[in-house]
């Protein structure tokens, strides 16, 4: 039987405020256990929730850059539950009226087409603490640090049919999260993950098959590695005539599989009630204004610009607008140097493959975007070559200065002088009679043999298209 | 409305409390009880009625986004049944 | 000293007829020598209080204080008090130093007030009768077979016996109101919001408000002054100013409308209270006060709809009393689903565990519409109807209970008649109203209250329609024999 996989994703995302979704600690990263869990997130007898400004604001970018509805009045609700890194027995999230409604995100798969991803909702809620399972006599050790952590979760339809589409919806997510600065993404610090609803059905079958959930998963890549493990379980399942069972699951990487979590064996019964301690959430016309007003130019809509102004191919365009780093670097870099495809293999080629070998960001490129446009100026107006540039680069790179100082400290100019390169060319002809013959005799290919040893013999310095000028017009080709 | 002793034992759960075996149906009688004065509610139409989730009609009041808190992990475990390293200890959770 | 009320305190102080230290000494003697029949404090700090003194002396003398200044008080013990234990009158919490001070506490401290201690209460103000306290009953000092009402009978108690000057209370279904009319001294619950719920261990967050339990409306209205108020820590709390609350208690209210709603005064009524309470709205009518008939045809649902809407809230509010970070954790728990049951079925007592229990029913699966949600719709037409009623009327006037004090033991098994215990009360926290108590006579040697129910934000005017009262009556200055 031929199957097809549904897929839903409930992504949380971690939003950039300096202090908690309900009280004033700091949110900062990897800081000495509960050192940053307050009275309010320790959930001491008698403290109160104050929601964050910030959070509000953050909400409404996502909504809008989505084209959601920011919903005028939302409402936090409690969701009741006992666990040890909860510290208030319940967790303050949305349920009924959420701030963010129904959005769209567009993602394109590989053949190059594109597909459209509903968003269902959008939702504010604070983030547990962690259990640390490491020796404490057989206990566990409950860190409150990033309870009450504002955590936005983005739920979408099921609308994605295999594992690669969640990965690009996830992916295109994360770069949009990141553009419009409510979130670092940062994965391994947990402010980006993800929970994957997977079912199947046999192909044309309308209902939905049971669906199961795996918990928090954190990579690209474990996401995709999941939904494949789980998504061929459930066919097996289905296959041998079993039933899927509605159940949570967690993805074990090292095992590459999936399986049931025995903490929520039980069916949950949340017993969700608007929390009395928290009034209406007002989103008022004139804060979403502002917060229109200070959105960025959104990333499809910068590709689209991109292939318009600087007749990139879309392609390109959409790996240069993955991200607003890279975006902003490719247009510092344009602005300076002037040919903006000069620029896109650059970046898309010796920059993104320096970073990669080293793991860098572009932000944090040793190669600026004024440097690497100054650089391509030297190529366009012929100071140097393109080999020599890779040099150059390479030199920046290592932090030796500007490719101006590195091109003079080297001395890397090009050979312009005529009568140089005509020099080295003659002790060439002189010293390869042969080849010359042969050359006069038809054989083309030998035009290179005779551009290598000039460049060879001026260390790259000369310029190829000049050298082949030069001679044919000595052998009067 | 009465509640049987299987769903006290059910609700005690939920609400992670240990009843005694003897007391459970001490707590049958009591909770049905005040399930019966409850039930008074139902008989009253109220379809076109707004629910009421607070007592004043307002909006939530927004703070802003500053860090006002310091460290006082020390402070507030001196209340804390066992700590360790900082950490508060509790049997091993089993995810 | 002790016979004399905060007001006539602050001016003995302020004409340094007696130090802070004196007047704080003296109740500290009478704390000991009356409170073991009483039982109405579960903490006294004797010596944090003479500390607390002696820098009251040093702000009067230096001319730095405050009306409240060197005033000793009681703190129901729902409030958190930095490094003073605060039970809520639970084996749960019986090892809690609070580590933080609730904003009440710091602006009575603020204000130089003294701390005495800590009174008793019932079990995170679950009861009316202060039986399912902990630390065991309170007693009533007008007969200390009698219950002083609850939750906040210790304050009460403690009132009435003068073994503080005033005391802090909380009002969740008439908290304040009901031992205050039980032990014959005043009580307010002002409007939701008006007071900051910080650091007030919650019981059920939409119907929990601070008040005061006082002799006088005067010293009333003195210690709303310090405690009323916007607080940034409490989203529900009003950023709305707030008045001298002395300021009009000596204005003429002739032409007051009051309002008697016949649901009140029906069926269930003891016919001794009723004739003390028909006394006193006669007393008003000689004030010049004009009597309406009102009806408020809801007023028999209040208790089935508090009955859902506190206990839900509550069993979402004690979730956090789970034996890791603070509080009483179990004996050699041996997983985590047995620190959990064991510390919560070890720690809370049984009406407490009741409560959770119908709360965490009424929230469940399948449950929610028929009990929650039908609750807070029924909330809606209890609160439309006071709307309606103080359209007509300035102030609304009825017994605060329906019966004196009754006998320890009397209810105690029998959650029912207990709960009925509220029925005039519960009404004015499902619509977030003020509402006050005042003595006004007496039953079967028993104090009897007048409840006044105001609009939203009229604390000022329900003071100063007891003050008014309290300038041609005695009934509030009385002392239970044997406490003198």
């Amino acid at each position: 039987m031929q199957w097809e996989t549904v897929i839903g994703l409930e992504i949380h995302t971690q939003l950039a405020t300096r202090s908690k979704i309900f009280s004033g600690a700091a949110t900062a990263y990897g800081a000495e256990p509960n050192t940053q869990a307050c009275a309010v997130d320790l959930g001491l007898p008698g403290v109160l929730p104050v929601l964050n400004r910030e959070v509000v604001t953050m909400a409404a970018r996502l909504g809008l850059a989505i084209g959601a509805k920011i919903a005028p009045i939302s409402i936090f609700a409690r969701k009741n539950y006992f666990y040890p890194d909860l510290p208030k027995g319940y967790q303050i999230s949305q349920l009924d009226l959420p701030i963010v409604g129904k959005g769209e995100l567009e993602i394109e798969l590989e053949d190059g087409t594109t597909k459209i991803i509903g968003v269902t909702r959008a939702h504010l809620e604070e983030d547990a603490g962690k259990s640390l399972h490491e020796d404490f006599h057989g206990l566990t050790g409950i860190d409150l640090n990033r309870a009450g952590t504002p955590l936005l979760e983005i739920v979408s339809e099921p609308d994605m049919r295999s594992a690669k589409e969640a990965v690009a919806y996830m992916r295109k997510m994360h770069s949009l999260v990141r553009y419009i600065e409510i979130s670092d993404g940062n994965m391994q610090e947990g402010s980006f993950r993800c929970d994957a609803n997977v079912s199947v059905r046999p192909m044309g079958q309308k209902e939905l098959g049971t669906r199961t959930e795996l918990k928090n998963i954190n990579s690209f890549r474990f996401v995709e590695r999941a939904i494949n493990f789980e998504v061929g379980r459930q066919i097996d399942v289905l296959e041998s005539g079993g039933r899927i069972t509605q159940e949570t699951r967690l993805y074990d990487a090292d095992k590459d599989e999936t399986r049931p979590m025995r903490s929520k064996e039980e069916a949950m019964d949340y017993r969700y009630f608007p929390d009395p301690d928290l009034l209406p959430v007002e989103v008022s016309e004139s804060l979403l204004n502002e917060v229109r007003a200070s959105l960025p130019e959104l990333p499809d809509a910068r590709r689209n610009r991109f292939i318009e102004q600087y007749s990139l191919s879309r392609e390109d365009a959409s790996l240069l607008t993955s991200s607003r780093e890279m975006a902003d670097y490719f247009e510092s870099v344009t602005q300076v140097s002037g040919d903006a495809k000069l620029v896109t293999n650059w970046v898309m080629g010796s920059l993104s493959g320096a970073l990669n070998r080293e793991g860098k960001e572009i932000s944090a490129s040793p190669v600026s975007a004024d440097m690497l446009g100054g650089m391509l100026k030297r190529i366009s107006d012929n100071t140097i070559s393109g080999k020599i540039a890779k040099e150059v680069f390479e030199a920046m790179w290592q932090g030796e200065g500007d490719a101006d100082a590195i091109i003079d400290k080297k001395g890397l100019k090009q050979i312009t002088d005529t009568g140089a390169i005509e020099a080295v060319l003659d002790e060439i002809i002189a010293n390869n009679p042969k080849q010359v013959e042969d050359l006069k005799g038809g054989k083309d290919k030998l035009m290179g043999f005779f551009v290598g040893q000039v460049m060879k013999q001026t260390g790259g310095k000369a310029n190829p298209g000049q050298v082949n000028q030069l001679l044919k017009k000595k052998l009067g080709l | 409305m009465s509640l049987d002793n299987s769903e006290v034992k059910r609700i005690a759960h939920l609400a992670r409390l240990v009843i005694d075996e003897q007391d459970i149906s001490i707590y049958a009688h009591n909770l049905s009880n005040i399930l019966d004065l409850v039930e008074q509610m139902s008989s009253v139409p109220t379809d076109d009625v707004a629910p009421m989730a607070h007592p004043l009609d307002t909006l939530q009041r927004l703070r802003e986004d500053k860090v006002t808190e310091t460290n006082q992990r020390d402070h507030f475990q001196l209340v804390a049944p066992q700590v360790e390293n900082g950490l508060y200890l509790v049997p091993r959770v089993i995810e | 000293m002790y016979q004399k009320s905060i007001a006539d305190q602050a001016k003995g102080l302020r004409a340094k007829e007696f130090s802070s230290e004196e007047l704080t000494r003296e109740y500290l003697d009478r704390i000991k020598r009356f409170d073991p029949q009483l039982n109405s404090y579960i903490t006294v700090v004797a010596d944090f209080a003479m500390a607390q003194a002696r820098i009251a002396d040093e702000r009067i003398a230096k001319g730095d204080a405050g009306p409240m200044t060197g005033i000793p008080l009681a703190q129901k013990d729902i409030f958190c008090t930095n490094g003073v234990r605060t039970s809520c009158g639970s084996k749960m919490l019986d090892n809690f130093i609070a580590p933080y001070d609730a904003t009440v506490v710091e602006r009575f401290n603020q204000a130089g007030a003294v701390m005495l201690g800590k009174t008793n209460m019932d079990e995170f103000a679950m009861g009316s009768s202060n039986e399912t306290s902990f630390y065991g009953p309170v007693k009533n000092p007008w007969d200390t077979k009698t219950v002083p009402g609850g939750s906040s009978g210790g304050s009460a108690a403690s009132v009435a016996a003068r073994l503080a000057a005033g005391a802090t209370g909380t009002d969740t279904g008439g908290s304040i109101r009901q031992p205050a009319a039980l032990c014959g001294i005043t009580g307010i619950k002002p409007t939701y919001g008006r007071v900051s719920r910080y650091g007030m261990i919650a019981f059920a967050s939409s119907l929990d408000q601070a008040g005061i339990m006082t002799q006088t409306a005067e010293d009333s209205a003195m210690m709303l002054n310090v405690m009323a108020g916007f607080d940034e820590r409490d989203s529900t709390s009003l950023d709305k100013p707030v008045p001298d609350y002395t300021a009009n208690l000596n204005n003429d209210f002739k032409g007051l409308k009051i309002g008697l709603p016949k649901e009140y005064f029906a069926e269930g009524l003891d016919s001794g209270v009723a004739s003390v309470v028909e006394a006193a709205i006669n007393e008003y009518k000689k004030l010049g006060a004009e009597i309406v008939d009102i009806s408020l045809p809801n007023s028999s649902l209040s208790v089935p709809a508090y009955y859902v809407v506190a206990p839900a809230e509550c069993s979402s509010n004690l979730s956090r009393f789970d034996g890791v970070r603070f509080g009483y954790r179990c004996e050699d728990p041996k997983d985590l689903e047995d620190l959990y049951t064991r510390s919560r079925g070890e720690g809370f007592g049984p009406e407490v565990k009741r409560r959770i229990m119908v709360g965490a029913y009424a929230l469940s699966a399948g449950y929610y519409d028929a009990y929650y949600l039908k609750a807070q719709k029924i909330r809606r037409l209890i609160s439309d109807d006071f709307k309606q009623a103080l359209n007509q009327v300035d102030v609304i006037m009825a017994p605060t209970t329906p019966t004196v004090a009754f006998n320890i033991g009397e209810k105690v098994d029998d959650p029912i008649t207990m709960y009925l215990s509220d029925i005039n009360t519960i009404a004015v926290n499902l619509a977030g109203l003020p509402g006050m108590s005042i003595p006004a006579g007496f039953s079967q040697n028993l104090p009897v209250g007048l409840q006044i129910i105001g609009n939203y934000f009229d604390e000022s005017r329900l003071l100063n329609v007891a003050h008014q009262y309290q300038q041609v009556t005695d009934w509030h200055t009385q002392i239970p024999k044997g406490f003198e």
